[in-house]
C-alpha cells in the first residue's frame, strides 16, 4: 500500500518496480477495448519472463505478452480479439506447442475470483460449469500447486449446498480468490493521489484493481484531485488501492479507449499478419516494441494521420464510419 | 420471391426464435445481427445486453467484439461483468433471458466445445475457451447456438465439455446441480433443429430451401429424428429490407 499524495511516475520505473520476473499478474480491459497496452509493450521491452498472467477475456494484451515469450503460465476465460483474432494467434500457437500452461474458467468465474481476492474471502460460490471440463479438467498439476503457495491446492470444487434447500441451488461451484502480485489497468482519467475513473464499461477492472498488491493505473489525462472530486459518484477506485500513477496518452492504442479513440483495424489486422507467421513476428517485436524507446515513439511511428482517424467522436465515443475490414 | 443470401437466412431464421419481451444476450458476429433483426421485427420489447455490462445498446454501428465502443453508446446502463453475469443467474431475471451461441462441436444434447479440439493438454487445436458462454449455458431460460453444418461439428462426443446442453439427457441438468433453462435450437447453414420434450435429444425442425433432410444427416456425426422437420420459410422482402438497411448497411458481418 502507497499512501503518498504523489504516485505519478514514469512507465519505465513504475514497470520495473512492481513487475518482476515470475510474478503473479492480471491487466484489465476486454478483448479490443483499454488493454493497459503501453505497459504490456513496456514489459516485453524489459524483457520480463516468466510471469503467471491472469486476465477474463483479454485479446491483444495477452497476446503480445505470450508471443514476446513474457507468460509460462495463464489463467483465463477467453483469449480472442473480437473479429480481428477470434482466437488470438500467438496464444493458439503457444497452447498447440506446448510453450504455456494455461488453465481454464469461465468469464463470471474469473470476475468472482477477482471479487474474492478483492473481499478478502478464500473463494466465492456460483452455479456456473457444474457438469462440464471446466470443473472436471485442470490446466494446473498437483504437483505444479503444491509447488507454489500462490496457487490454491484446487482448481474449482463443486459442494453440497451447506443451507440445504435454501435459495434452490443444491450444488454449488466454489471458485478460489485471485491474489496477484500486481494488476494493472488504463483509465480515462487519474489524479495523483491514485483516484481513478474509467468511462464506458469498466469491466472487471474494479475487482482486479482491489484483488492485488501492487497496482499500476496508467490514464489518458493526469487531472487534479479537484476534478474528480467535483463528480465523484463517477470515481470506481480510491487512492488507497493504487500505488503507480502514470500518464501515457493512448495508453490502451491499438486496443480502444472510449471517448477518446477507437481500436485502430489496420493495426490490429497488420498484428494478426504478423502474428500467424513466426518469422514475420520476429520482425514485428524488433520494429514496433523492442526497437522503439517508448510508447510515444510507437505512436510517432503509426503516425499522426492513423491516429486522427481513430478519434472518438463526440457524440457515441467511437470513430464514426471507421473503415473497419 | 426475394434473393437473399444464406447467412441472411440464418439471421432470419434465429430472430425469429426470439420471443417479444426476452433478455437477448448476444456475442458479436452473426447472433448480434440475429438479436438487432428480431428487435427491429418481431420482438420490439426484447433487451439486448452483453457479458460486458452493457444494456440496451443502440448499436448505431455493428460491434466486432463485445467490448466495442459501439456497444457502450446510448445504453440503459453501462455496467459491468459482474453485474452482467448476475442478471443471469439471478432467479427473477435469468429465465427470460435467451443467449446465442456458437461453438467448434456440438453433441445430440446440446452440449457445447469452444475450448479445444483432440487432447486438452495437448490440442491439436485450441480455441478461445468459454469467455462467457459456459456462465450463459449454465444459468439462462434457453439458448440458441448456431452451428456450421459439418461431420466434424455434431460429433457423438465432445473433446471438451465447455457449456453445458441437457449434459447426458432428460435429468442430467437436475443431476448436476444446474438451473432449468437448457438449449432451445441450433441453427446451421442448411437447417433448424430443436431438442425433444422427452428425451432432449437434437431432432431436425427445419430443412432450408434447396436441402434434404438426407444430406443434412449426411453431414452429421450423429443420427437425428427428421420426421417432424418442414421446409423453412424463407426471408419475407419486409424482414431482408430491415435487415439491410437497419441491422448491418456496411455488411460488415453479413458479408
Amino acid at each position: 500500500m502507497n499512501i503518498s499524495k504523489d504516485k505519478s511516475i514514469r512507465l519505465k520505473e513504475a514497470v520495473g518496480k512492481y513487475v518482476a520476473d515470475g510474478c503473479h499478474m492480471s491487466i484489465g480491459g476486454f478483448t479490443a477495448s483499454r488493454n493497459p497496452m503501453a505497459a504490456v509493450y513496456e514489459i516485453i521491452r524489459q524483457r520480463i519472463d516468466n510471469l503467471h498472467l491472469y486476465a477474463h477475456s483479454n485479446g491483444q494484451g495477452v497476446d503480445e505478452l505470450i508471443g514476446a515469450g513474457c507468460v509460462s503460465r495463464l489463467e483465463i476465460a477467453y483469449a480472442g480479439t473480437g473479429r480481428f483474432a477470434p482466437t488470438c494467434v500467438r496464444f493458439k500457437k503457444a497452447v498447440q506447442k506446448g510453450e504455456i500452461a494455461v488453465e481454464d474458467y469461465s468469464n463470471y468465474q474469473m470476475t468472482l475470483r477477482f471479487l474474492a481476492g478483492a473481499m478478502g474471502v478464500p473463494f466465492l460460490p456460483t452455479r456456473s460449469s457444474l457438469g462440464t471440463d471446466i470443473i472436471a479438467k485442470w490446466g494446473f498439476s498437483s504437483e505444479m500447486r503444491a509447488a507454489d503457495p500462490r496457487i490454491p491446492d484446487q482448481k474449482l470444487m463443486v459442494m453440497d449446498n451447506p443451507f440445504g434447500s435454501w435459495g434452490d441451488a443444491p450444488k454449488l461451484v466454489l471458485v478460489p480468490a485471485i491474489n496477484c502480485d500486481v494488476t494493472i489497468i488504463h483509465a480515462q482519467k487519474a489524479d495523483r493521489e491514485g483516484t481513478v475513473r474509467m468511462e464506458g464499461l469498466i469491466f472487471s477492472d474494479v475487482e482486479q484493481a482491489k484483488s492485488a498488491k501492487h497496482v499500476i493505473v496508467t490514464c489518458e489525462e493526469l487531472v487534479e484531485p479537484d476534478i474528480l472530486k467535483a463528480n465523484p459518484d463517477q470515481n470506481q477506485i480510491p487512492s488507497f488501492c493504487v500505488d503507480a500513477v502514470v500518464h501515457v496518452p493512448h495508453g490502451a492504442y491499438p486496443t480502444a479507449c472510449y471517448r477518446y479513440y477507437d481500436y485502430d483495424p489496420n493495426y490490429l489486422n497488420e498484428y494478426r499478419r504478423y502474428a500467424e507467421d513466426d518469422r514475420l513476428y520476429k520482425t514485428y517485436l524488433e520494429d514496433f516494441i523492442y526497437g522503439l524507446k517508448d510508447h510515444k515513439a510507437l505512436l510517432d511511428k503509426v503516425g499522426r494521420g492513423r491516429l486522427e482517424k481513430i478519434r472518438a467522436d463526440k457524440r457515441t465515443g467511437y470513430a464514426v464510419g471507421l473503415d473497419r475490414r | 420471391m426475394p434473393d437473399y443470401t444464406l447467412k441472411e437466412l440464418m439471421t432470419i431464421a434465429a430472430a425469429r426464435e426470439i420471443r417479444d419481451g426476452d433478455i437477448v444476450f448476444c456475442g458479436t458476429g452473426i447472433s448480434m445481427v440475429a438479436a438487432m433483426a428480431a428487435k427491429n421485427i418481431s420482438a420490439p420489447n426484447s433487451v439486448i445486453f452483453f457479458e460486458t455490462g452493457a444494456i440496451d445498446s443502440l448499436l448505431e454501428e455493428v460491434p466486432l467484439a463485445v467490448s466495442d465502443s459501439r456497444v457502450m453508446f446510448w445504453t440503459s446502463v453501462n455496467g459491468n461483468l459482474a453485474d452482467a453475469f448476475a442478471a443471469m443467474q439471478n432467479r427473477v431475471t435469468g429465465p427470460h433471458v435467451v443467449g446465442i451461441m456458437g461453438a467448434a462441436q456440438i453433441d445430440k444434447y446440446g452440449n457445447l466445445n469452444s475450448t479445444a479440439i483432440g487432447d486438452y493438454f495437448k490440442p491439436k487445436v485450441r480455441f478461445s475457451g468459454s469467455g462467457g458462454a459456459c456462465d450463459v449455458a449454465s444459468f439462462v431460460g434457453r439458448t440458441i447456438t448456431f452451428m456450421q453444418h459439418e461431420k466434424r461439428k455434431f460429433v457423438q462426443k465432445l473433446d471438451y465439455i465447455t457449456s453445458p446442453g441437457w449434459l447426458d439427457g432428460p435429468d442430467g441438468r437436475k443431476k448436476a446441480g444446474l438451473p432449468a433453462g437448457g438449449p432451445a435450437s441450433v441453427i446451421t447453414n442448411m437447417a433448424t433443429m430443436g431438442f425433444d420434450e422427452t428425451t432432449k435429444e437434437m431432432y431436425l425442425t427445419g430443412f432450408f430451401p434447396g436441402i434434404t433432410p438426407q444430406k443434412i444427416l449426411d453431414n452429421m456425426g450423429f443420427e437425428i429424428d427428421v420426421s417432424r422437420a418442414k421446409e423453412v420459410e424463407p426471408p419475407t422482402e419486409y424482414e431482408l429490407q430491415i435487415l439491410r438497411e437497419k441491422c448491418d448497411p456496411q455488411r460488415l458481418i453479413l458479408g
